[in-house]
Protein backbone atom coordinates (compact mmCIF):
# COMPACT_ATOMS: atom_id res chain seq x y z
CA UNK A 1 0.00 0.00 0.00
CA UNK A 2 2.60 3.12 -0.88
CA UNK A 3 1.37 6.07 0.37
CA UNK A 4 1.42 9.29 -1.56
CA UNK A 5 3.83 11.62 0.14
CA UNK A 6 1.71 14.44 0.24
CA UNK A 7 -1.00 12.37 2.15
CA UNK A 8 2.06 11.02 4.60
CA UNK A 9 3.03 14.51 5.45
CA UNK A 10 -0.46 15.24 6.22
CA UNK A 11 -0.98 12.29 8.76
CA UNK A 12 2.37 12.65 10.15
CA UNK A 13 1.93 16.64 10.38
CA UNK A 14 -1.73 15.79 12.24
CA UNK A 15 0.16 13.26 14.75
CA UNK A 16 1.15 15.86 17.70
CA UNK A 17 -2.51 17.60 17.85
CA UNK A 18 -3.92 13.94 17.66
CA UNK A 19 -1.91 12.96 20.68
CA UNK A 20 -2.74 16.22 22.68
CA UNK A 21 -6.66 15.27 22.42
CA UNK A 22 -6.34 11.63 22.66
CA UNK A 23 -4.45 12.54 25.93
CA UNK A 24 -7.87 15.16 26.79
CA UNK A 25 -9.98 12.35 26.28
CA UNK A 26 -8.17 9.03 27.84
CA UNK A 27 -6.22 10.93 30.60
CA UNK A 28 -3.51 8.61 30.18
CA UNK A 29 -0.38 9.00 27.97
CA UNK A 30 0.19 5.31 27.06
CA UNK A 31 -3.08 4.55 26.22
CA UNK A 32 -3.58 7.76 24.43
CA UNK A 33 -0.62 6.54 21.88
CA UNK A 34 -2.18 3.52 21.46
CA UNK A 35 -5.43 5.31 20.47
CA UNK A 36 -3.68 7.42 18.34
CA UNK A 37 -1.78 4.51 16.58
CA UNK A 38 -5.16 2.68 16.05
CA UNK A 39 -6.46 5.78 14.61
CA UNK A 40 -3.72 5.92 12.16
CA UNK A 41 -3.86 2.56 11.17
CA UNK A 42 -7.64 2.62 10.31
CA UNK A 43 -7.08 6.09 8.68
CA UNK A 44 -4.44 4.79 6.56
CA UNK A 45 -6.82 1.41 5.31
CA UNK A 46 -9.34 3.64 4.47
CA UNK A 47 -7.75 6.55 3.03
CA UNK A 48 -9.56 5.72 -0.13
CA UNK A 49 -13.10 7.59 1.99
CA UNK A 50 -10.43 10.77 2.42
CA UNK A 51 -11.71 13.44 0.26
CA UNK A 52 -8.49 15.16 -0.94
CA UNK A 53 -9.06 19.11 -0.41
CA UNK A 54 -11.12 18.83 2.84
CA UNK A 55 -9.94 19.11 6.19
CA UNK A 56 -7.48 16.08 6.82
CA UNK A 57 -7.16 17.09 10.43
CA UNK A 58 -10.50 17.13 10.96
CA UNK A 59 -11.00 13.70 8.98
CA UNK A 60 -8.32 11.99 11.62
CA UNK A 61 -9.80 13.69 14.68
CA UNK A 62 -13.44 12.16 13.47
CA UNK A 63 -11.55 8.37 13.33
CA UNK A 64 -10.01 9.18 16.50
CA UNK A 65 -13.40 10.22 18.33
CA UNK A 66 -15.40 7.40 16.91
CA UNK A 67 -12.76 4.44 18.00
CA UNK A 68 -12.45 6.29 20.98
CA UNK A 69 -15.89 6.32 21.67
CA UNK A 70 -16.90 2.65 20.94
CA UNK A 71 -13.40 1.06 22.00
CA UNK A 72 -11.45 3.00 25.22
CA UNK A 73 -14.43 4.71 27.10
CA UNK A 74 -15.97 1.58 28.22
CA UNK A 75 -12.30 1.03 29.87
CA UNK A 76 -12.04 4.26 31.50
CA UNK A 77 -12.71 3.87 34.74
CA UNK A 78 -10.14 0.96 35.17
CA UNK A 79 -7.16 3.67 34.80
CA UNK A 80 -7.33 6.13 37.56
CA UNK A 81 -3.57 6.74 37.89
CA UNK A 82 -3.79 8.85 34.37
CA UNK A 83 -3.12 12.24 36.24
CA UNK A 84 0.13 11.15 38.12
CA UNK A 85 1.28 9.65 34.77
CA UNK A 86 0.23 12.51 32.29
CA UNK A 87 2.23 15.17 34.47
CA UNK A 88 5.28 13.10 34.19
CA UNK A 89 5.17 14.25 30.56
CA UNK A 90 4.42 17.82 30.83
CA UNK A 91 7.70 19.03 29.90
CA UNK A 92 7.18 22.70 30.79
CA UNK A 93 4.98 24.56 33.46
CA UNK A 94 3.39 28.11 31.44
CA UNK A 95 5.24 30.97 33.24
CA UNK A 96 1.89 32.65 33.93
CA UNK A 97 0.29 30.04 35.63
CA UNK A 98 1.16 28.61 39.12
CA UNK A 99 1.77 25.01 39.52
CA UNK A 100 -1.04 24.71 41.85
CA UNK A 101 -3.59 26.11 40.02
CA UNK A 102 -2.15 24.11 36.61
CA UNK A 103 -2.54 20.97 38.50
CA UNK A 104 -6.38 22.12 39.59
CA UNK A 105 -7.19 23.32 36.45
CA UNK A 106 -6.36 19.07 34.99
CA UNK A 107 -7.61 17.86 37.69
CA UNK A 108 -10.88 19.74 36.54
CA UNK A 109 -10.90 19.29 33.05
CA UNK A 110 -10.59 15.62 34.29
CA UNK A 111 -13.92 15.50 36.21
CA UNK A 112 -15.86 16.78 32.84
CA UNK A 113 -18.29 14.95 31.24
CA UNK A 114 -16.50 13.55 27.83
CA UNK A 115 -18.89 15.59 25.84
CA UNK A 116 -18.11 18.82 27.33
CA UNK A 117 -14.64 17.87 27.48
CA UNK A 118 -14.56 16.66 24.35
CA UNK A 119 -16.28 19.86 22.72
CA UNK A 120 -14.10 22.60 24.81
CA UNK A 121 -10.51 21.28 24.11
CA UNK A 122 -11.13 21.06 20.16
CA UNK A 123 -13.06 24.41 20.29
CA UNK A 124 -10.60 26.09 22.65
CA UNK A 125 -7.20 24.19 21.85
CA UNK A 126 -7.16 22.33 18.87
CA UNK A 127 -8.40 25.53 17.32
CA UNK A 128 -11.55 24.21 15.31
CA UNK A 129 -14.44 26.23 14.85
CA UNK A 130 -17.56 25.13 16.36
CA UNK A 131 -18.52 23.69 12.62
CA UNK A 132 -15.77 21.59 12.46
CA UNK A 133 -16.29 20.81 15.87
CA UNK A 134 -19.70 19.63 15.54
CA UNK A 135 -18.96 17.57 12.18
CA UNK A 136 -16.32 15.93 14.56
CA UNK A 137 -18.80 15.15 17.14
CA UNK A 138 -21.56 14.85 14.97
CA UNK A 139 -24.10 16.61 16.32
CA UNK A 140 -25.56 20.06 15.86
CA UNK A 141 -23.32 23.65 15.92
CA UNK A 142 -25.97 24.61 19.28
CA UNK A 143 -25.44 21.66 20.73
CA UNK A 144 -21.23 22.43 20.61
CA UNK A 145 -21.76 25.97 21.73
CA UNK A 146 -23.79 25.04 24.68
CA UNK A 147 -21.37 21.58 25.82
CA UNK A 148 -18.58 24.08 25.07
CA UNK A 149 -20.58 27.19 27.85
CA UNK A 150 -21.21 24.01 30.32
CA UNK A 151 -17.73 23.10 30.57
CA UNK A 152 -16.10 26.51 30.82
CA UNK A 153 -18.74 27.03 34.12
CA UNK A 154 -18.61 23.84 35.59
CA UNK A 155 -14.50 24.45 35.40
CA UNK A 156 -14.71 27.44 37.00
CA UNK A 157 -16.87 25.91 39.94
CA UNK A 158 -14.54 23.36 40.30
CA UNK A 159 -11.69 25.62 40.35
CA UNK A 160 -13.62 27.82 42.38
CA UNK A 161 -12.41 30.78 40.02
CA UNK A 162 -15.52 32.73 39.97
CA UNK A 163 -16.99 32.66 43.43
CA UNK A 164 -15.02 35.73 44.51
CA UNK A 165 -17.09 37.83 41.81
CA UNK A 166 -20.23 35.25 41.51
CA UNK A 167 -20.98 35.60 44.87
CA UNK A 168 -19.73 38.72 46.52
CA UNK A 169 -22.69 40.37 46.53
CA UNK A 170 -24.53 37.82 47.99
CA UNK A 171 -22.14 37.36 51.35
CA UNK A 172 -21.69 40.94 51.52
CA UNK A 173 -25.73 41.04 52.08
CA UNK A 174 -25.46 38.03 54.49
CA UNK A 175 -23.05 39.71 56.52
CA UNK A 176 -24.84 42.98 56.61
CA UNK A 177 -28.07 41.16 57.86
CA UNK A 178 -25.83 38.91 60.20
CA UNK A 179 -24.03 41.52 62.45
CA UNK A 180 -27.66 43.03 62.55
CA UNK A 181 -28.51 41.07 64.47
CA UNK B 1 -51.27 51.37 81.42
CA UNK B 2 -52.07 50.29 77.66
CA UNK B 3 -49.36 49.05 75.39
CA UNK B 4 -50.08 48.79 71.99
CA UNK B 5 -47.95 46.65 70.69
CA UNK B 6 -46.85 47.95 66.97
CA UNK B 7 -47.46 44.82 65.65
CA UNK B 8 -47.46 45.91 61.94
CA UNK B 9 -44.07 46.88 62.22
CA UNK B 10 -42.28 43.94 62.11
CA UNK B 11 -43.48 41.79 59.07
CA UNK B 12 -42.64 44.53 56.24
CA UNK B 13 -38.80 44.50 57.63
CA UNK B 14 -38.53 41.31 57.69
CA UNK B 15 -40.28 41.27 54.31
CA UNK B 16 -37.71 44.31 52.54
CA UNK B 17 -34.75 41.76 53.80
CA UNK B 18 -35.92 38.72 52.41
CA UNK B 19 -35.94 40.26 48.75
CA UNK B 20 -32.84 42.17 49.11
CA UNK B 21 -31.56 38.82 49.78
CA UNK B 22 -33.60 37.10 46.88
CA UNK B 23 -32.21 39.73 44.62
CA UNK B 24 -28.40 39.07 45.38
CA UNK B 25 -28.68 35.62 44.52
CA UNK B 26 -28.68 35.42 40.90
CA UNK B 27 -28.80 32.11 38.68
CA UNK B 28 -25.85 31.42 37.47
CA UNK B 29 -24.49 34.52 35.49
CA UNK B 30 -21.86 34.10 32.22
CA UNK B 31 -18.55 33.51 33.26
CA UNK B 32 -16.57 37.09 33.04
CA UNK B 33 -14.00 37.73 30.33
CA UNK B 34 -11.33 37.57 32.68
CA UNK B 35 -12.19 33.82 33.70
CA UNK B 36 -12.26 32.25 30.24
CA UNK B 37 -9.73 33.97 29.15
CA UNK B 38 -7.64 32.11 31.99
CA UNK B 39 -9.45 28.85 31.58
CA UNK B 40 -8.17 29.10 27.72
CA UNK B 41 -4.70 30.03 28.46
CA UNK B 42 -4.54 26.81 30.82
CA UNK B 43 -5.96 24.43 28.09
CA UNK B 44 -4.06 26.05 25.50
CA UNK B 45 -0.97 25.60 27.89
CA UNK B 46 -1.72 21.95 28.72
CA UNK B 47 -2.32 20.74 24.75
CA UNK B 48 0.41 22.79 23.16
CA UNK B 49 2.78 21.11 25.76
CA UNK B 50 1.76 18.20 24.11
CA UNK B 51 1.96 18.97 20.85
CA UNK B 52 5.67 20.78 21.24
CA UNK B 53 6.76 17.52 22.42
CA UNK B 54 6.42 16.67 18.12
CA UNK B 55 5.67 13.19 16.24
CA UNK B 56 7.18 10.87 18.91
CA UNK B 57 8.81 7.94 16.92
CA UNK B 58 7.15 5.31 17.30
CA UNK B 59 4.49 7.08 14.51
CA UNK B 60 6.85 7.83 12.45
CA UNK B 61 8.35 4.47 12.14
CA UNK B 62 5.04 3.24 11.69
CA UNK B 63 4.01 5.76 8.54
CA UNK B 64 7.74 4.48 7.18
CA UNK B 65 7.02 0.71 7.84
CA UNK B 66 3.48 0.94 6.33
CA UNK B 67 4.98 2.98 3.26
CA UNK B 68 7.86 0.79 3.49
CA UNK B 69 9.39 -1.71 1.54
CA UNK B 70 6.98 -1.20 -1.68
CA UNK B 71 8.02 2.67 -2.13
CA UNK B 72 11.69 2.34 -1.69
CA UNK B 73 11.68 -1.00 -3.87
CA UNK B 74 9.95 1.41 -6.64
CA UNK B 75 12.45 3.64 -6.51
Amino acid sequence: MPMDESVRKAVLGAVPSLRAFAISLCGNVDRADDLVQETLLRALANIDSFQPGTNMSAWLFTILRNHFRSEYRKRRREVEDGEGHYADTLKSQPDQIGQVEFREFREALAQLPSDQREALVLVGASGFSYEEAAHICDCAVGTIKSRVNRARTRLAELMGIESAEEFGPDQQTRAVLASGE
Amino acid sequence: MNERKPLGQQKPMETVAANRNRKANPKPAKLSRETQARLGQQLRAMYDDVVGQGVPDRFSELLNRINGGTNKDKQ
